[in-house]
């Protein structure tokens, strides 16, 4: 075991990824070589996760305010105002690397780690979603990953009990080496008793709660050397084991204990525990914190000051709290099972000072950790982007019908029922719409018709295209989503997976992407509240597709009248919202048919986008349609083979003569579309609004019938379509291995 | 009318059981802490789902061996209802209030889904608001939910007729696609699906709503 005297050699301090310039700040800082607790902390907080130090110049750009908005990017999560005296908090995070390792459990600590999150913030979560991104379909690993994964991500959100509602799960052979589990989660709080991180008061006591502090996830980001030290090479795990149980107690603990009061600041351990949580309670509020780590409740025996530090156990809370109700407090966190210690207390000093065994082991700045944190203004190129492709210059399918029932059928697009049936999407009673539609939709507790929908949205392919065209499409596509099923697109979060930014092409990949995101959030005044970024995603120097993955969150005032996806009724007329399809470039079409991945990605006209939406929001709350969906992957074709499944109703269309081409009007990816369908009764009155609207609107047809026909183009059984879509997740997963 | 939710570390559909049975019958049920030695007098007590103690060890072998559950079984000899849902049943098996137990589910998946029951037996006030042989709907959502006992207690059950619910299609595997079943008193019933969740149209049905009303009325 190293002692904190250890020689900091460049070697050690290169195996805590450090650079030297980056170390040579350090010196100036506090002119005195570091202990190696000290050097362990610096390592933690100014790593790229902690620090943003890649990122943190563009992020600054996005716009993070608006009327709803209480609470931006800097605490645990966002909080947005959802009228009645209450607010959404919501996040996303990333834990791509660990769920790679070991799937099962790297999945399950991210689950964990956002729902904390949520909870210390004050709010009961109400609803998880999760983007999954996994290798080509054919690669060995990828069926041991998606299996692994689901189930950790089912194994933690289950027996916490939050309802998980949604999510995506794509397959690109770019993710092959480095697959990503983005995990959201939101929760519910009274708007006026949100719980922040910053701390207040001098000489107070600093609590730890919740579950004992482990050797695991010592350095798990930062270290990797194995010269270092003998008792760290003992092939620990760096991946932390999850214990929902824990964080349930963890949770219904906390909650209790805030409504007493006794809470000035709560912050979660999460990435590098006990370091970035104290730093962050004390650094917000002008105020030094001093731990006294012989006091901290430990797992394991004779852990150092260092492994303490870094530690990565889950299920942990640090808290400032009022000294007169610190009985009060104790007895709830007992009655819970759970571990309380005072570990420390606020100083007046700013210094951030760790005593273990009666010596000062680490005595450092604390503003300085966070605030001097190295910033970088990495060199990035712009890749030129392709040109566009012209459908007239893309092949048609010999059979549409084929083409149709391969598009539903293949790994991107089929069901995902294997997926979310394995999530408690039930739990809490207030699910108003499933896995599978555009949105999910959940029942705000305390109230008969106040609904919220979610939903998470990126197409990889569009941003590697184009970056800038991408991060628009992705802010777009999920303000669509939320539109789509009636709800008023609240607020964001982002979650920016790249590679390596040290690589001038990437750094222009999430400049663009972020420029783009930025377009869009102001142009649909949707802001950013929170987000996480994940860079470094590569391997063997192959980066995975940029995946700025966006989660949205909307209000519904009256869930009586919210769209669902599913045709409802014979007879009904369907109608395209929004203009004709053409743009075949990076389209699933050209994918999956001709396997080709090329053009341009389709742009997005911003003003149209909102223009469109806004009105389908309108026809919905104004009770004139039956059934909505809005238009993305697969183009105008799979969408009506979606709502046509999604009942077993199937419907009767037409392409319109004045199409250009007619696998361009049928599978295009034309953004600012949507489908709807309504009675024949309200037609006119539809056509009307949306010509006053200024938004094109085309009746295609009506529903009816067993069969998707596309009038001398295609027929095709509804069932038939169905038993694709739904059977090849089941089967691939079935496959031997 | 009077109800408790009975609640353990690691419960997590005790919400849903209160809200609930609140909603049909306009009474709150008390919730009781797993560390008390003693219920409130009522007329229905339930053991509502969740992971009890993480499912650490088995599913329910922990909560099952708690103060609470020598309250519960006195009660249950009184002639009081019990209700046991998902962890619920799997923690009366445990306590030895029902026969059988529940193993992981034979696709060794987690299942959340909505499945359709046959009703097989209406001598009970938990089923005597279903027709025999009715068909309802039900949310399921667990991972250990495969009933399974030796041929001898099948038998019996089958012979006193203490089969409350079967699956239409069997979701885990269990025997003689069981889904619920009584005491030998018939006032116990442990069940994996979750009437709880189908009681209101947002949750896409009210199937779930007679056994809740049937329960609370039973007693005159």
């Amino acid at each position: 075991m190293l002692q904190n005297d250890t020689p900091i050699t460049p070697e050690l301090v290169a195996s805590h990824g450090l650079k030297p310039d980056e170390y040579q700040r350090i010196l100036d800082l506090i002119g005195r070589v570091p202990t190696l607790t000290e050097l362990g902390i610096f390592s933690a907080m100014w790593n790229e996760h902690c620090s943003y130090k890649s990122s943190k110049k563009w992020l600054r750009t996005l716009p993070t305010t608006g009327p709803r908005v209480i609470c931006g990017p800097g605490e645990n999560a966002g909080v947005v105002d959802i009228d009645d005296g209450q607010a959404i908090i919501f996040k996303m995070e990333s834990h791509n690397h660990p769920s790679f390792i070991e799937p099962y459990q790297g999945a399950a600590t991210g689950v964990g780690g956002i729902l904390r999150d949520v909870f210390t913030m004050g709010a009961r979560p109400v609803a998880a979603m999760n983007a999954l991104r996994f290798g080509s379909p054919d690669h060995p690993k990828t069926r041991h990953l998606v299996s692994g994964v689901v189930s950790g991500v089912g194994g933690y959100g289950n027996s916490f009990g939050v309802p998980t509602v949604g999510g995506e799960v794509n397959f690109h052979e770019r993710y092959n080496g480095n697959i990503l589990v983005n995990a959201f989660a939101a929760g519910l709080a009274d708007a006026d008793k949100i719980f922040y991180s910053k701390a207040e008061g001098v000489g107070l006591p600093v609590v730890y709660l919740g579950s004992k502090t482990g050797r695991d996830g010592v350095g798990g980001a930062t270290m990797a050397s194995a010269e270092f030290d003998e008792s760290i090479e003992e092939k620990r795990p760096t991946v932390q084991v999850g214990d929902p149980f824990g964080e349930k107690l963890l949770l219904e603990a906390c909650l209790e204990l805030m409504k007493t009061g006794a809470v000035i600041a709560i912050q979660d351990m999460g990435a590098a525990g006990l370091t970035c949580s104290a730093v962050e309670m004390g650094a917000k509020g002008d105020l030094g914190i001093e731990l006294d780590l012989d006091k901290v409740p430990c797992r394991e025996a004779n852990m150092t000051a260092y492994e303490m530090m870094l530690s990565e156990s889950q299920e942990r809370m640090l808290m400032v709290l009022r000294p007169e109700q610190e009985k009060e407090a104790e007895a709830i966190f007992h009655k819970w099972g759970l571990d309380f210690a005072i570990v420390g207390w606020t100083t007046d000093d700013l210094r951030f000072r760790i005593l273990h065994k009666g010596a000062v082991v680490a005595d450092l700045p604390i503003k300085e950790l966070g605030d001097e944190a190295p910033e970088y203004d990495r060199p990035f190129v712009r890749r030129p982007v392709p040109a566009v492709l012209k459908a007239e210059d893309v092949a048609e399918p010999n059979d549409y019908a084929e083409a149709l029932l391969k598009l539903v059928s293949s790994p991107d697009m089929a069901s995902r029922r294997w997926v979310w049936e394995q999530y408690d999407h039930l739990i809490q009673g207030n699910t108003a719409q499933k896995p599978g539609g555009d949105a999910a939709v959940i029942r705000v507790e305390g109230h008969d018709r106040k609904g919220l929908a979610f939903t998470l949205d990126v197409s990889p392919r569009y941003c590697e295209a184009d970056p800038f065209e991408g991060g628009k499409q992705a802010i777009a596509e999920c303000w669509r989503n939320l539109s789509a099923v009636g709800a008023e697109p609240l607020a964001a979060t982002d979650n920016l997976n790249f590679g390596n930014p040290e690589k001038p092409e990437i750094m222009g990949q999430l400049v663009g992407a972020i420029e783009g995101i930025g377009a869009a959030c102001r142009a649909l005044d949707f802001p950013i509240v929170s987000g996480n970024v994940s860079l470094y995603n590569e391997t063997n120097g192959v980066g995975i597709l940029p995946t700025p993955a966006i989660g949205g969150v909307g209000l519904l005032p009256d869930i009586d009248v919210m769209a669902t996806v599913a045709f409802k009724h014979a007879g009904d007329v369907i109608v395209q919202i929004g203009r004709d399809g053409h743009h075949l470039g990076q389209s699933v079409y050209l994918r999956e048919i001709l396997g080709r991945e090329e053009g341009a990605p389709p742009p997005v006209d911003l003003a149209e986008e909102r223009r469109t939406g806004d009105f389908v929001r309108g026809i919905i709350r104004s009770r004139l349609v039956t059934a909505c969906h809005d238009i993305s992957d697969g183009g105008l074709l799979v969408a009506l083979a979606e709502m046509a499944m999604a009942r077993g109703l199937g419907a009767s269309v037409k392409v319109p003569e004045s199409a250009a081409t007619p696998h361009g009007f049928l599978f295009g990816e034309d953004q600012a579309r949507y489908v709807v369908t309504v009675d024949p009764s309200v037609l006119d009155a539809v056509t009307a609004a949306a010509a006053e609207a200024g938004v094109e609107a085309r009746v295609l047809g009506t529903v009816g019938g067993e069969v998707l026909d596309v009038a001398d183009i295609a027929t095709i059984s509804v069932a038939k379509l169905k038993q694709g879509h739904e059977n090849w997740f089941p089967e691939f997963m079935a496959a031997a291995e | 009318m009077k109800s408790a939710v009975v609640v353990f570390p690691g419960s997590n559909r005790e919400r849903d059981m209160v809200a609930a049975i609140e909603k049909i019958t306009g009474h709150r049920p008390v919730t009781v802490w797993h560390g008390d030695h003693d219920l409130p007098k009522v007329d229905l007590i339930v053991i509502p789902g969740g992971f009890s103690y993480g499912d650490y060890l088995r599913s329910g072998a922990i909560a099952a061996r708690e103060p609470i559950m020598g309250a519960i079984a006195r009660e249950a000899e009184r002639g009081v209802a019990v209700l046991g849902v998902c962890n619920g049943f799997q923690i009366l098996c445990e306590a030895g209030l029902l026969p059988g137990v529940l193993m992981r589910n034979a696709g060794l998946k987690f299942i959340c889904k909505e499945v359709e029951l046959r009703v097989e037996t209406t001598a009970s006030q938990f089923t005597r608001g279903y027709a025999k042989g009715q068909v309802i709907r039900s949310p399921v959502a667990h991972g250990d939910g495969n009933y399974r006992t030796d041929d001898e207690t099948l038998a019996r059950l089958k012979g006193e007729d203490r089969i409350a619910f079967r699956y239409v299609a069997n979701p885990n595997g269990s025997v003689d696609d069981i889904a619920g079943v009584l005491s030998e008193k018939r006032n116990i019933l442990g069940m994996m699906p979750h009437p709880e969740n189908l009681i209101e149209p947002l949750n896409g049905g009210t199937d779930g709503r007679p056994l809740f009303e049937a329960a609370l009325s039973a007693v005159a």
